[in-house]
């Protein structure tokens, strides 16, 4: 493998992206509203309804489903010992339940690169130039999926950031200290997130050699995002509890599905087939 | 005479259909090779096995010593392919697809702006470095293809239909630089065309394909001969002759075939020792001879010929 030239084809694939609004800019606009705008509110929100003295009964460490779901998930009654209503009203909302959702950026990052690299070259008709470079093809291969996955865990993590320094601002006056992030958040941004960006990437690969354009590789492959919304579904309704140990076990079963459909994948890609089947 | 490119029994079938058929052939260093036929008769499938792109169905092929198919990374190091299609990256600048391109082949990163500034200067983009290929003519982007092909300064090129779709001025330029590229730079030339006239002005030798197998192969001269055999001299006339010397011609042993026309006849005959005994033959006649010229038939003439002479 030679290090320039997967860097050179991964560059390549990126400044292809760039040119795409129709690609980066929904990249863009998701995250500032997962990250910056839903927690603000959550946050901020609960504060005015106490202002107008509207009861946060539904909030209580007792009653109502968030009593429901402590009363299930012994974890999640230990995280929130200790707390008031608004504390733990923000601590479970930015905390724990739209934990999930920023697993959906490795992937959407992940599919947007990846359809555009390994679909939209062929759409466009630049493959035949590129297969005919002394590239092997284990370095195309390579080149196009660090391309999708490098900066699909790096925005994650940035977003994570983001999303940190977000809740911390806006919950100060409530939470009185930076709590933020819990324990269970660093699996699922070290461990769970690269695991999805690696999912977007193989199963575009795999779906590459089927579809004709960029829209219609993205559009399938971005319904991998049901299972991040499975995730949360299992959060809410107490089913599941992404604690550290959860995130670990969830992890360690994408990879293994990863290192498959990428077994898979790179069998597929060979030029021959890229030239033949395209 | 060092063989570039060796190919015997090539064969690559895609199914039932067998797009290589067996073909055999060498193309010298620094010829320039025509590979002619209609869409379809297995041209850029042979480009593509040659490169090590396609992997054979059976034969063998040789190129710049290397195995294609063993070897195809090492190989296209050091063959440059314009493709049919210039596939450019257009979202980039012309600039950005030749640094890219360059990077591919293994340009020293010191080495390769000076070479792409060379190729924009040489190619007359330069004015053009920092704009997007999109916004470019086809005539532009048929350049900057031939410059990303030349970048790595391959020894053998590859040219897919190099001046389709270009006007005339900038066919003829890409013609001239094809020309210089072989006879000035020794670069061997493998050119996949339609285009008969400008294949018989550039080719040293050319191959006739059709449906996967090799039709004929050869320099103009020799597959004329083949065809015909020997060759076909003009005779003109300063005024029609008295007497008819088409018959007197026909007796001659070595004349093959007379055509006639009031003022001027067509005579073929086995080699060039004829043409004296024609000449000779005809004042005795009486005949008036302005000129004798050889005539050697076209190329399109030979290619028609051979795909006739194939038939089924």
């Amino acid at each position: 493998m030679n290090g320039r030239t997967l860097l050179t084809i991964a560059v390549k694939d990126l400044k292809e992206v760039r040119q795409n609004r129709a690609a980066w800019i929904p990249a863009l606009v998701v995250p500032l509203v997962v990250v910056v705008l839903l927690p603000v509110g959550l946050i901020l929100i609960p504060g005015l309804f106490r202002a107008t003295t509207i009861s946060m009964t539904p909030l209580s460490a007792d009653s109502g489903p968030i009593g429901m779901m402590r009363e299930r998930v012994p974890a999640l009654d230990r995280a929130l010992v200790g707390l008031d209503e608004y504390q733990t009203w923000v601590v479970l909302m930015t905390g724990y339940l739209l934990a999930p959702f920023l697993l959906i950026f490795p992937l959407m990052f992940s599919t947007i690169v990846a359809s555009e690299s390994f679909v939209g070259e062929k759409e466009r008709k630049t493959l035949e130039a590129l297969v005919y470079t002394p590239a092997s093809d284990g370095e195309l291969f390579l080149g196009k999926a660090l391309a999708a996955f490098v900066p699909a865990v790096l925005l994650t993590w940035t977003s994570f950031l983001v999303y940190g320094v977000a809740v911390n601002a806006a919950g100060w006056r409530v939470m009185g200290r930076i709590w933020f992030p819990p324990a269970s958040w660093w699996p699922l941004m070290l461990w769970v997130a690269p695991a999805f960006a690696a999912l977007g990437v193989a199963v575009t690969v795999l779906i590459s050699t089927r579809v004709r354009t960029f829209m219609e590789a993205y559009q399938i492959s971005g319904s991998l995002v049901l299972l991040v919304l499975m995730l949360v579904l299992g959060q809410v309704t107490g089913v599941l509890y992404l604690s550290a140990g959860m995130a670990l076990s969830v992890g360690l079963a994408l990879w293994l599905v990863d290192a498959l459909l990428l077994y898979f994948g790179i069998r597929t890609f060979r030029r021959e087939a890229l030239l033949v089947g395209g | 005479m060092v063989p570039v490119i060796e190919v015997e029994a090539l064969t690559r079938s895609f199914g039932p259909i067998r797009a290589v058929d067996g073909v055999t052939f060498q193309v010298y260093e620094g010829e320039v090779f025509g590979l002619l036929g209609p869409n379809g008769a297995g041209k850029t499938t042979t480009v593509r096995l040659l490169n090590g792109v396609l992997k054979a169905s059976g034969g063998r092929a040789r190129v710049l010593g290397i195995d294609p198919a063993a070897d195809g990374c090492a190989l296209r190091r050091r063959t440059g392919v314009l493709t049919e299609t210039p596939s450019l990256y257009e979202r980039l600048t012309a600039r950005e697809n030749l640094l890219l391109f360059g990077a591919l082949y293994g340009i020293p990163e010191a080495d390769l702006p000076r070479r792409v500034d060379r190729m924009l200067e040489w190619f007359e983009l330069a004015e053009r470095a920092e704009d997007r290929v999109g916004n470019f003519s086809k005539g532009m982007k048929q350049r900057l293809a031939l410059a990303r092909a030349l970048l790595h300064e391959p020894p053998l090129l590859f040219l897919d239909e190099p001046t389709a779709g270009l006007d005339p001025e900038a066919a003829r330029q890409v013609t001239d630089l094809i020309r210089q590229l072989s006879h000035q730079e020794g670069r061997t030339v493998f050119l996949c065309t339609h285009n008969l006239p400008e294949a018989q002005h550039l080719c040293d030798r050319v191959a006739v394909m059709d449906r996967g197998r090799l039709l004929a192969i050869g320099t103009l001269e020799e597959l004329s001969r083949s065809l015909w055999g020997g060759f076909q001299v003009e005779v003109d006339f300063l005024e029609p002759p008295a007497v008819p010397v088409a018959d007197a011609l026909r007796l001659l042993p070595d004349v093959t075939d007379v055509r006639s026309e009031p003022l001027r006849l067509t005579v073929r005959v086995t080699g060039e020792a004829t043409i004296p005994a024609v000449v000779e033959a005809l004042v005795r006649q009486g005949a008036r001879i302005l000129r004798v010229s050889p005539r050697q038939p076209s190329l399109e003439e030979i290619y028609f010929e051979i795909r006739k002479e194939a038939q089924p």
